[in-house]
């Protein structure tokens, strides 16, 4: 079986986001990037998967600028076998990330596809759900637990309520919550051993595919910030605050 | 053209979050209708009809529809949207899971988590955690819109009179089973609708410590929220987290014991009207965003804040 994961290039999550000063977006120059979080957690399941003998190759795919080649990089270094690299400057709609996830898909013939839940940037929490409709395949979004049995695949989904196990017969679509499992770090040889796997690269713009933006950004802001708040010296002036001043207790 | 708005329920009730997506719903221009699909659920599109507001609603009550499950669900809504100018629902994990589908299906880019309505076709959403904020104009023939609830107030189940009418079931879809739910027992109210909200962090050290924080909310009738950090210790189960990638809560009141403040838990409750923290840590983020900030080991602090409240 092949698995087929999607790695973002994003803003590192432990770096803040700056809005340009002309409203047209998040300053990204000489910000440091990194592999969207919860897609670190869909190449460490795949990698498991594989290491459990339950699959056979994992590939990589990363869609975005040159450098998202990084990416992949880390990917393989985790333990991906190899890498495809879809190149457009743009930050392409979750849409049409997934019609190009959808034609690699079916180029590779995948039977399983890991994607995060979500990616930190656009927070659009989309690619998974509209590829599964693209491929008509089914989907278990928000995984915490996955777990491969022949023809089939189980997941355990965090929703609001609690949690929810769907089972899923292959091919299928697995988006991944960070709970799933813990991401390991790539060692110095794999690292190393991770150069020499082969990046396929393929331009955007010679898909055949309508990846036109659907949506105009008019403006990027920051949020209003909240008014500067007071120290308190003891909790029986917290309650007096809460009471007299807030007024919500 | 109407305004539809996929209504989440668990079959026997219409849950607080589908008035919140009609509020956003009736600011995008045409009148609104609602969706009630499921199995049995007939009582539920009898709430929806009194929903103030709401025009007419839609019930699909098909067996295959029990579980929501979003094989056969996105089918549905895809059949019923082209009637329609906007197809709406809140931003919870049904949401999230179904509406994605269907704005593939109508190959239409899907414009998540709003959180605030300009006009028909333009929105406000956050990104980067809530560190921003874009307005977005969309040029799709139908817009699929899912609704940060926190945002807009809930609809009143008042004053609306609609028919129900029943629609065909779509196409089963194949491929997916339910197997169980583990839903969070609590009598604590719901995190994301509760007035008051007590969240714990890694600095409650332990499952057992967690007891103090459910004693303080009992004593404030406040729902019970955590960081992810507490989540993935095993204090609490996962539906208490709050944060970019948890809920999103706005209550009056948000007290947060031991969390440190990290952006990704910001963004889940900074926009509460009222925040308070208890942390020994004085340099804590958290501080940057509280209204009051307490430095005390929250060991003495909680205990000694939960007797005076009942005092
Ligand atoms: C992609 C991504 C998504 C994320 N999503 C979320 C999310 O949705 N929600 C979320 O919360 N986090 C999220 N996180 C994690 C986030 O970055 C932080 O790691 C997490 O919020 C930290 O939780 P914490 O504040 O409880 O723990 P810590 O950061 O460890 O803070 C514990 C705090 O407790 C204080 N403390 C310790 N002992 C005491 C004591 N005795 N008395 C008083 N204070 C004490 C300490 O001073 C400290 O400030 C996400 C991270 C990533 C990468
Ligand atoms: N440009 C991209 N390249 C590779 N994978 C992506 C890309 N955009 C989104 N994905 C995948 O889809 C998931 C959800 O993204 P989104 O719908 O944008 O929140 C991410 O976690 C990735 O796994």
């Amino acid at each position: 079986m092949k698995i087929l994961v999607g790695v973002k290039r994003v803003l590192d999550p432990y770096v803040r986001a700056y809005v340009k000063p002309d409203g047209s977006g998040v300053d990204l120059s000489n910000a440091k990037m990194s592999m969207n979080p919860f897609d670190e957690v869909a190449v460490e399941q795949a990698v498991r998967l594989k290491e459990a003998g339950a699959a056979e190759e994992i590939i990589a795919v990363s869609i975005g600028p040159a450098k998202s080649e990084e990416t992949i990089r880390t990917a393989l270094a985790m333990g991906a076998d190899r890498g495809v690299l879809v190149e457009g400057e743009r930050n392409l709609e979750p849409l049409a990330v997934a019609k190009i996830l959808k034609q690699i898909v079916e180029e590779e013939s995948a039977q399983l596809v890991l994607l995060g839940k979500q990616a930190i940037d656009d927070d659009c929490n989309q690619a998974g759900q509209s590829l599964a409709a693209l491929l008509n395949w089914p989907q278990g979004t928000f995984a915490s637990g996955v777990e491969l049995e022949g023809e089939t695949t189980k997941v355990v989904r965090e929703i609001d309520g609690g949690l929810e196990t769907v089972e899923l017969d292959l091919p299928a679509i697995v988006s991944v919550d960070l709970r799933l499992n813990e991401p390991r770090h790539a060692s110095l040889p794999n690292i190393m051993k991770a150069k020499k796997k082969p990046v396929e690269k393929k331009a955007a713009g010679d898909l055949g595919l309508d990846l036109e933006p659907r949506m105009k950004i008019l403006n990027v802001s920051e949020p209003p910030p909240r008014a500067e708040g007071v120290r308190v010296g003891s909790v029986a002036e917290l309650v007096e605050k809460l009471k007299n001043e807030a007024k919500v207790i | 053209m109407a305004v539809l708005v996929v209504s989440e329920h668990n079959n026997s009730e219409l849950l607080e979050v589908a008035l919140h997506a009609v509020t956003a719903a009736s600011r995008m221009g045409g009148p609104v209708e609602m969706l009630v699909a499921g199995s049995g659920c007939a009582g539920v599109a009898d709430t929806c009809a009194r929903v103030g507001g709401v025009e007419r609603v839609l019930l699909a009550d098909a067996p295959e529809y029990e579980h929501h499950m979003p094989e056969n669900i996105a089918p549905l809504i895809v059949g019923l949207a082209e009637g329609y100018s906007h197809v709406v629902a809140a931003a919870t994990t049904y949401g999230k899971n179904v509406m994605p589908r269907v704005s593939a299906l109508l190959d239409v880019a899907q414009i998540s988590d709003i959180s605030a309505v300009f006009s028909e076709d333009t929105f406000e959403r956050p990104i980067y955690a809530g560190n921003a904020l874009a307005k977005v104009q969309s040029a799709d023939p139908i817009k699929v819109v899912t609704v940060r609830t926190t945002k807009f107030d809930a609809a009143g189940i008042e004053g609306g009179n609609a028919e129900v009418e029943n629609v065909e079931a779509a196409v089963s879809g194949e491929g997916s089973r339910f197997v169980e739910q583990n839903l969070s027992q609590s009598n604590r109210p719901e995190l994301t609708s509760a007035r008051t909200v007590v969240s714990g962090g890694r600095g409650v050290g332990s499952a057992e410590n967690f007891r103090m924080i459910e004693d303080l909310a009992a004593s404030l009738n406040a729902a019970v929220g955590a960081s992810r950090a507490a989540v993935d210790a095993g204090y609490v189960p996962n539906d208490y987290q709050v944060g970019q990638t948890g809920k999103v809560v706005a209550p009056d009141l948000y007290l947060a014991i031991g969390i440190s403040g990290a952006i990704q838990h910001l963004a889940g409750m900074k926009d509460s009207k009222v925040i308070a923290a208890i942390n020994n840590d004085e340099e804590a983020p958290i501080f940057q965003v509280a209204d009051y900030g307490l430095v005390e080991d929250l060991f003495t602090a909680v205990p000694a804040l939960t007797e005076a409240l009942k005092a």
